[in-house]
């Protein structure tokens, strides 16, 4: 399974990657799509919406069932990839590309230190 | 997706099969059927259902699915139970018990019927198939085996269908037994069934027709142990296909079997994921979901496998009433106006702002691409074309009650 030494995790399968001094863009992980497969919708957040650390934010939905997307960190949604929109199947295929959900703009760049890093991440799949 | 941490699975399973009895009976370590090392080998997700390990899928549920329609899929349904009635009475107790009329039934042929409740409620609905004048086999839900043997037992054990004190002297009339734990099982279903069955039982075997019956031999891979299975011409898939029933100590030989032979075929391994958004398409009631004791066939638009001519069976009054006065509710097919989340089961439906029922099932067709359901919806409401509202987390969508089934072969 796919785990890029260069990204943040958290528990709940989503990665983080630090985009600069304030933002960072999700997403799910590889070993989450492969476990959800075939993705057939995903709800993006609205714009601007403003969420703490753990809440759910976004819903990904496979043929058989519904799952929550979390901010991994206190924020607000500055960007949301529409192209998901025409083709939630880019999860699939590319979980850390095209595949990515929204751009978070974070309050405390130090609750970034709680997330796992890629190590802890694979400890945890097995 | 933070409801993962117990088992990966877990939230899936319970989305899917939502309503079954998957947690009641999996609090006990959930048995394994005699396909369980071959599911692990070929990488299936397995996941509790009904108290056993089943795959779920094995590489997506989408490729699955599509295998089915297009060439041919194999299933495990060794989790399914087995029940045998036989006796000179059993005909005819067993008419007492279900829904539909047992005297249209050949010898050889099968038919799907219910069980009820004395309040018209289904316990489970089955496939019976008459096996030899006096004796029976009922393929019923694996989550309903031991609820109906119970049921039976009470009902029919040791009776005559003349005299429901029973006693010694009728104790032969009617026997059941329980044999699903001697028995193994797979549907082969796509429209290659045809040549895969031919490359397995011979090419001038002839396949029995729809809804027959018969016994094969079959002849493993090593061509020398020869050993007799049962093939159906049934299905739950909306395909041409058998149901194959064997020796549980067969099962592993009989699979493989299938999986080499059916190579040429483009056959593929089907989960319990495939099995569902296949039977939904085709508008097949899925028990736990669609079908429960506090439901009757007439509301499920199931009436065609009950036959209120019978002067008597159990259920019997409360669907003659049912039929008089009209069912309260309905159970109808749906699809979405528009692409959007996909609907699931227990999302409430409005029509005019008002709450009129509930999705009981619901996926994203992988035929269709786009999202399908059935509902329970008040009568009044449950009309072909009528638009309704289907509310997915706070927001509401229209969709339309549309004929079954929802997909059809172009």
């Amino acid at each position: 399974m796919n785990v890029p030494d260069d990204l943040l995790y958290t528990e709940s399968h989503e990665w983080i990657k630090r985009e600069n001094n304030d933002t960072v863009r999700v997403g799910v992980t590889d070993h989450a799509q492969s476990e959800l497969t075939d993705v057939v919708y995903v709800e993006l957040p609205k714009m601007d919406r403003q969420a703490n650390a753990k809440e759910p934010i976004a819903v990904v939905e496979s043929v058989k069932a519904a799952s929550d997307i979390y901010a991994p960190v206190k924020g607000s949604v500055v960007e949301v990839n529409k192209a998901l929109e025409a083709d939630p199947s880019l999860i699939n295929r590319e979980p850390y590309g095209q595949g990515w959900i929204f751009v978070l703009k974070i309050d405390n760049a130090d609750e970034l230190k709680q997330l796992k890093n890629a190590a802890a991440y694979r400890k945890q799949i097995g | 997706m933070g409801d993962w941490g117990q088992s990966p699975t877990c939230g899936a399973h319970c989305a899917l099969y939502s309503g079954s009895l998957v947690w009641r009976v999996s609090e006990a370590a959930p048995k394994k059927t005699p396909l369980y090392e071959e599911h692990v080998k070929l990488g299936a997700r397995m996941v509790p259902f009904a108290g056993r390990l089943m795959p779920v899928q094995y590489t997506s549920i989408v490729e699955e699915h599509q295998a089915v329609r297009n060439n041919v899929g194999i299933f495990d349904i060794s989790h399914m139970g087995q029940l045998i009635v036989h006796g000179t009475g059993a005909r005819a107790c067993l008419n007492r018990m279900l829904t539909n009329n047992m005297d249209k039934l050949d010898v050889g042929t099968g038919q799907y019927t219910f069980l009820l409740n004395e309040r018209g409620g289904i316990i489970d609905d089955l496939i019976i198939y008459r096996i030899d004048e006096q004796k029976f086999l009922l393929v019923v839900n694996a989550s309903r085996t031991d609820e109906d043997f119970a049921w039976l037992q009470k009902h029919l054990e040791g009776r005559s269908p003349d005299r429901p004190s029973g006693g010694l002297e009728t104790a032969a009339l009617c026997k059941l037994e329980n044999r699903s734990a001697d028995f193994g099982g797979v549907a082969i279903q796509g429209p290659r069934l045809i040549e895969l069955f031919h490359a397995l039982f011979g090419k001038d075997v002839e396949i029995p027709p729809r809804n027959h019956i018969i016994e094969l031999l079959f002849n493993g891979a090593d061509e020398i142990s020869e050993t007799d299975v049962s093939v159906a011409r049934t299905g739950y898939t909306g395909e041409d296909g058998i149901e194959v029933f064997f020796r549980a100590t067969d099962a592993v030989k009989f699979w493989n079997a299938a999986l080499e032979k059916g190579k040429p075929f483009g056959i593929k391994p089907c989960g319990l994921g495939a099995r569902d958004t296949l039977r939904l398409e085709m508008c097949y009631p899925l028990n736990g979901s669609d079908l429960s004791p506090e439901r009757n066939p007439i509301e499920a638009g199931l009436g065609f496998f009950v036959d209120l001519s019978k002067p008597n069976f159990i259920g019997r009054d409360v669907l003659l009433r049912v039929k008089e006065s009209g069912s309260r509710e309905k159970l109808v097919p749906f699809r979405m106006k528009q692409k959007g989340p996909p609907p699931r089961p227990h999302y409430p439906v409005f029509q005019n702002g008002e709450r009129i029922g509930e999705v009981t099932s619901g996926t994203v067709s992988p035929s269709l691409n786009w999202g399908v359901g059935m509902a329970y919806v008040s009568a009044a409401h449950a009309k072909i074309g009528t638009q309704i509202d289907i509310e997915i987390r706070g927001q509401k969508f229209t969709a339309t009650i549309e004929k079954k089934p929802l997909y059809k072969k172009s």
